[in-house]
């Protein structure tokens, strides 16, 4: 039996991309509710009734010391084991620009205990707003990406960016050979927009389940988000975008899976 | 004494793997200023004073500062690579330092201890010498207005200490002075009163029997400000012409507070009530229902639907950010921010947009004293993008004037909308209220900044104000939105009764203002400090950012502490609303400091008469330092293919006209996710849009346009130019901007923003009074009320020219800023102004008659073209559509081709000659860079050519067709095909080229 699936986005001083998060999941059919991190930090065992998880983007604390570094600090210190229960029970994860840098420096993405991804400043130094053409990896894990990489409409292809530290790199080689290997890799940009090591824009672990990128999938809710639907003939309009699909795949994989604790 | 802890240093440095973008990027200017280096390195430094044992100091070092991909750290300092020159940059003593802040916060949080922080920045530059290092820093580096500079790794032994204020409380002899006497203290302390006013001052303390204290002085003084109180604009201007005047002949007859006189002069009574507000409470008087709270508060109010409305203001930050750009134009941002959330019970701010007024930057000689506009323009933009993109708002409007006049006062101006639920729309501050301060900390940032802004700027200013200058903190303001948001939208209903933010002069005008009509006791002693040392006269009027005042009924005390504890905001009891005889008291350690009447307080000011004597530039004389964009239209006279192909080129690359990408693509403008026309448009993401589309409300089709109009060069003094027939092209360039997204003409709010250079002198004073009656008759032909406005008067420089040793005065062209929000009530109807189709039509829409264009009539013509424009993107018979404004309707179109140009896209155009319906014999060829104000370009499909050409009212002149070519042809007869075409891509180098910083 279907049931309505309950998602958290998380939020802290400065994260702002907070309410299109929360609007993404519940377009999508969830029940969302928006906490407060130090709330949570109060709380943990609340994240137990939550299905689905998503850290929003924005300027988390000013990103003083590093985008996303102190509320990154704080999951590490105070709630990284109740994050890592919820992953092992099959939790679906979101992290989008600022959550994406979160979810890299507490490990969680690529998976494993140690960090070895961060994003970086952009290779020109600046920070970045812009439409970028996207291409998703047909070999990829990824949940939120299932079908993805049958696209071919170009106007499809396409997410926002906005950052000024999205630059992908990796602790090691082996670290990029084991991301293509499991599948972690989800989705490039079609050009050099950044200076990501391999054009990488997002990544998964090796569940699929956890999911971050640069691009801002909930800015893409609408196809009046696109950058030139005022050129798309209503045809090529019609349907969900690829943003919104993203969290229909996220809900629906949790809608039939057995209620959590 | 307790001993002071120890001082600890760490250094964290890009890995090699991560490289070092910032390092690159420091280079690459210091090369461009031609000082000679060989390689730049850049290190984060943090400077803690602390009881930090080897532990806690390791896990703050390893955990909290260094990223173990991206960074390496060293405590205390790495050594310099041989040859290589330090720059190490700290802030100064008591300027805010958002990021130590964060990381003292984050060390208590990981360790429990508490720890000064200071953060700072290292530079090490190969091959740079040490006259080459100080230029480096004064130019690139530091300001050092805020910043101090050292040349090797700084680590002092102690952080500097505040010490207690002398609280003593000090009266001010001013009973018994003379006018000269009166005159020096309003200069010394500086006050910037006017010797009428110390007077009026004086005569009050008379009747007292009292001499005033400091801060009845200084709280007169704020209130009192041309900041404040906009004294110029309220006043009442003796208004006459002279010789042989210049511009439309302005009807004087039946104007509201207008008294005319036989010698043909005119009196009118308070300008800005008989203008600008005048045709807005003549509209409303005549039905127009949408505009809900007018100049009253600190944003106007216009609905939105029946449950929504909006609220938009547009403030300007000149002054500090001539001084310190980057702080100014932030702390710009975050004062308009906080006038939308302080607006009835508040509002969430959900678009921001800028506009900057600078020197051309490729100025090569500057005035002493003043910042190179290049730098200036380039961290003003860096303010905006870091105060904005932190707040989660979207910055997605504005525009950049160049006119080398600019050159030692640049204009920076600031806008903010907001939206919020119409029935909370209006506040009511009740006695017994507390007095409430929410957020930031009290320091002695910004003092003076309210007396500052309403002075002229001279080569001194820097050394001499540098404390009004202030650096913002976007997190602090956040933090405050999202408690007072919550508070707002509480359970059991809005906890506060009203609230306003603290801008200019600080406690003293926001508590001033709030307890006008019921006064207010104060206890300054509560409000928190950043630092020990301040006076209490410093907290009064201390302008520290990111702090709001909210009136609470005291049964909501608690439950709005428990909100500011969860979202982690201070909030402070500084007091009551409400005294018994309506009066400001000011207390500190129980003791009374000032008191003021409400009365003197607000209504005491001195009103004079102002003198306006409107005659032509000869007899005025503005010194020029060159004007904007060049006319044109003398070189275009020549209809050869040659000769139109260099001027077109020549005007894409004006840095007026050339492409603003560099700067709209570093702000957020699609955060919040309901952007949904973007500044920059078409395939390729550079055509320049004319305004941008806000969906605020989902599930409502309606949008929100914002635009704005400039029209300098119309009323500039140098061109002989008329400031009544700016304010009414600027309005026009508002409007059309705004229809030509799909926004309602019958919905558009205005606001008026005027920078002026000094209006003691009646010529400028007549040439405000001129822009404020066009102001009066644009918005009552377009309907299109005013809803909000500031002014920002004696906007020049004065310095003593080295060489010559005379003292010479830049005034600013009369600058007005229009900026529209209009609503969109359909938004799958909006259109943008990239062409879409091979087969368009192409139309130009309005007068070509340059004699009509701006006669009488065209306050009739202009207005119904805007919504017959309106009307027909409301049936979708319009594909794109723009407006043409700099160098007239040929570049106009070469921006759509432009937009339009992208990958596989290759539309091009081709022009033809005059239609026949029309003008046949006229070489229409000679008026393509124009400038007339009123005109669109529209592109139709074929199959509603009809629609268009057999309109009644329509004026259209078919321009030629869209086509797949690539190219823009050009209609002469004379050359081949391919000598009259211009590729599409040559357009576009152009067009990006120069602003491509």
């Amino acid at each position: 039996m279907s049931r309505t699936p309950r998602a958290i986005v998380i939020r802290t001083a400065g994260t702002n991309c907070d309410s299109e998060m929360v609007r993404g999941f519940s377009l999508a059919g969830a029940k969302t509710d928006l906490v407060h991190l130090d709330r949570l930090i109060a709380q943990p065992s609340i994240l137990a009734e939550y299905d689905l998880v998503g850290f929003a983007g924005g300027f988390s604390y000013g990103d003083d010391c590093g985008a996303g570094r102190v509320k990154a600090v704080k999951i590490r210190e105070r709630l990284i084991a109740d994050l890592h229960a919820a992953r092992d029970r099959g939790v679906p994860m979101i992290g989008a620009c600022n959550g994406f840098q979160v979810l890299v420096q507490t490990g969680l993405l690529p998976g494993g205990e140690i960090q070895t991804a961060a994003l970086a400043s952009n290779a020109r130094g600046r920070f970045i707003d812009e439409w970028v053409r996207v291409r998703y990896e047909p070999t990829s894990v990824c949940l939120w990406t299932a079908g993805f990489a049958e696209q071919r409409d170009e106007n499809a292809l396409m997410l926002p960016i906005a950052h000024g530290e999205g630059r992908f790199v990796v602790s090691s080689d082996r670290i990029t050979h084991e991301l293509e290997q499991q599948g972690q890799i989800v989705l490039r940009y079609q050009s050099d927009v950044n200076g990501s090591a391999g054009n990488i824009a997002g990544i998964c672990d090796p569940t699929g389940r956890v999911f971050g990128l640069m691009p801002h999938p909930e800015r893409f809710l609408s196809w009046q988000n696109h950058p030139y639907w005022t050129r798309l003939d209503p045809a090529e309009r019609a349907g969900d975008t690829p943003g919104l699909r993203m969290f229909l795949n996220a809900v629906e994989s949790v809608r039939h899976a057995p209620a959590s604790a | 004494m307790k001993p002071q802890a120890p001082v600890h240093r760490v250094e964290v440095h890009p890995s090699d793997r991560a490289g070092d973008p910032l390092g690159a990027s420091v280079f690459r200017s210091a090369r461009s200023l031609g000082i000679p280096c060989t390689s730049a390195r850049t290190s984060r430094v943090y400077l803690f004073q602390a009881a930090f044992d080897p532990a806690s100091l390791e896990r703050v070092r390893s955990r909290l500062l260094t990223d173990p991909i991206l960074e390496e750290s060293t405590l205390g300092s790495r050594p310099a690579r041989p040859g290589d020159r330090i720059i190490e940059v700290h802030p100064l003593p008591g300027v805010m330092d958002p990021a130590a802040q964060t990381v003292r916060d984050a060390v208590r949080e990981l360790t429990g201890i508490e720890a000064r922080v200071i953060t700072g920045i290292r530079y090490d530059f190969g091959g740079l010498d040490r006259s080459n290092a100080e230029v480096l820093a004064r130019r690139l580096l530091a300001n050092g207005v805020i910043e101090q500079v050292h040349f090797e790794p700084w680590t002092p032994t102690e952080f500097p200490m505040a010490h207690p204020a002398d609280q003593t409380l000090r009266h001010v002899p001013i009973i018994h002075l003379g006018d000269d006497e009166l005159a020096s203290l309003s200069r010394k302390g500086h006050l910037f009163l006017s010797l009428q006013e110390m007077r009026a001052i004086q005569s009050h303390f008379r009747d007292r029997g009292r001499e005033p204290t400091d801060i009845e002085l200084e709280t007169l003084a704020q209130t009192w400000s041309e900041h404040c109180v906009h004294k110029t604009l309220k006043s009442t201007v003796r208004y006459r012409e002279e010789g042989a005047t210049l511009g439309a002949a302005i009807n004087w007859a039946g104007r509201p507070g207008v008294t005319a006189h036989p010698d043909g002069s005119v009196t009118i009574k308070n300008l800005l009530k008989s203008t600008v507000a005048a045709a807005t409470h003549e509209l409303i008087a005549g039905g127009l229902d949408w505009a809900l709270s007018v100049f009253v508060d600190n944003a106007g109010v216009i609905a939105l639907d029946e449950h929504w409305a909006i609220n938009v203001k547009v403030e300007t930050h000149n002054r500090p950010s001539a001084i310190e750009p980057y702080g100014g134009a932030a702390t710009g941002v975050g004062g308009c921010i906080r006038d939308v959330i302080g607006t009835g019970l508040g509002a969430k701010p959900i678009a921001n947009t800028d506009v900057f007024c600078v020197a051309s930057p490729a100025l090569t000689e500057l005035p002493p004293g003043v910042l190179h506009p290049r730098r200036i323009l380039s961290r003003v933009v860096d303010g905006v993008r870091d105060y904005g993109n932190r707040m989660g708002i979207p910055t997605v409007n504005g525009a950049v004037y160049f006119d080398d006049r600019y050159v030692g006062n640049p204009l920076v101006f600031c806008g903010c909308v907001g939206l919020l639920p119409r029935n909370k729309i209006k506040g009511r501050v009740n006695p017994g209220d507390r007095i409430i301060a929410l957020g930031g900390r009290t320091g002695r940032d910004g003092i003076h900044g309210a007396t500052f802004s309403s002075a002229e700027l001279t080569h001194t200013h820097a050394d001499e104000f540098a404390h009004a200058v202030q650096i913002g903190n976007a997190i602090e303001e956040k933090r405050v939105l999202d408690a007072i948001l919550r508070a707002r939208d509480a359970e059991t209903g809005c906890l506060y009764s009203g609230l306003t933010d603290c801008g200019a002069g600080g406690f003293s005008s926001a508590i001033g203002e709030m307890g006008s009509k019921i006064g207010a006791t104060v206890h300054l002693d509560r409000a928190p400090l950043k630092y020990d040392g301040l006076r209490y006269d410093e907290i009064w009027i201390s302008e520290s950012q990111e702090r709001m005042i909210l009136a609470v009924p005291a049964a909501n005390i608690e439950a709005l502490r428990a909100i500011c504890k969860e979202e982690g905001v201070e909030m402070a009891d500084l007091g009551e609303f409400g005294t018994p005889t309506r009066e400001i008291i000011l207390n500190f350690n129980n003791k009374e400091v000032g008191r003021l009447s409400c009365d003197f307080l607000h209504d005491g000011i001195p009103m004079p008469t102002r003198e306006a004597i409107w005659c032509s530039p000869s007899t005025s004389s503005t010194p020029s330092r060159g004007t904007g964009l060049q006319p044109v239209s003398s070189s275009s006279s020549s209809s050869s293919s040659q000769d139109i192909r260099q001027t077109l080129l020549t005007l894409l690359a004006h840095p007026i006209i050339a492409s603003k990408r560099w700067i709209v693509r570093q702000y957020d403008h699609e955060v919040q996710g309901n952007t949904i026309i973007k500044p920059l448009v078409g395939p390729g993401g550079i055509g320049p849009g004319d305004a941008t589309v806000i969906q605020p409300i989902h599930g409502s089709k309606q949008g929100i346009a914002i635009a704005c109009g400039l029209a300098t060069p119309v009323g500039d003094p140098v061109l002989n130019g008329d400031p009544y027939l700016m304010a009414i092209a600027a309005v026009d360039e508002c409007v059309r901007n705004l229809v030509c997204v799909g926004a309602d003409p019958d919905r558009i709010a205005i606001l008026d923003n005027f920078c002026w250079p000094s209006c003691d002198k009646p010529q400028n004073m007549a040439s405000l009074v001129r822009a404020a009656v066009g102001c009066y008759d644009a918005a009552k032909a377009y309907r299109t009320p005013f809803v909000s406005g500031k002014d920002s008067l004696n906007n020049q420089f004065r310095y003593t020219d080295p060489d010559s040793g005379r003292q010479i005065t830049i005034e600013i062209p009369p600058t007005l800023l229009i900026s529209g929000v209009g609503i969109v009530p359909d938004v799958s109807k909006c259109v943008t102004m990239d062409l879409k189709r091979a087969g368009g039509m192409l139309y130009l829409i309005g007068d070509q008659r340059r004699s009509e264009s701006r006669s009488e009539s065209s306050l009739i013509e202009h207005p119904r073209t805007a919504r017959l424009i309106a009307r027909l993107i409301q049936d979708r018979v319009v594909r794109s559509a723009h407006d043409c404004s700099e160098g007239g309707w040929l570049v106009a179109l070469a921006e759509m081709l432009i937009a339009s140009s992208a990958g596989v896209s290759n539309l091009g155009a081709s022009l033809q000659h005059g239609d026949p319906l029309h003008d046949r014999s006229r070489n229409w060829a000679a008026e393509m860079f124009a400038e007339l104000p009123g005109r669109y370009i529209i592109e139709v499909d074929r199959t509603h050519e009809r629609l268009v050409e057999d309109h009644p009212e329509l004026r259209w002149t078919l321009l030629g067709l869209v086509d797949d070519s690539g190219g823009l042809r050009l209609p002469d007869d004379s050359a081949p095909a391919s000598a009259r075409t211009i590729p599409v891509a040559e357009l576009r180098r152009a067009f990006l080229g120069t602003l491509d910083w």
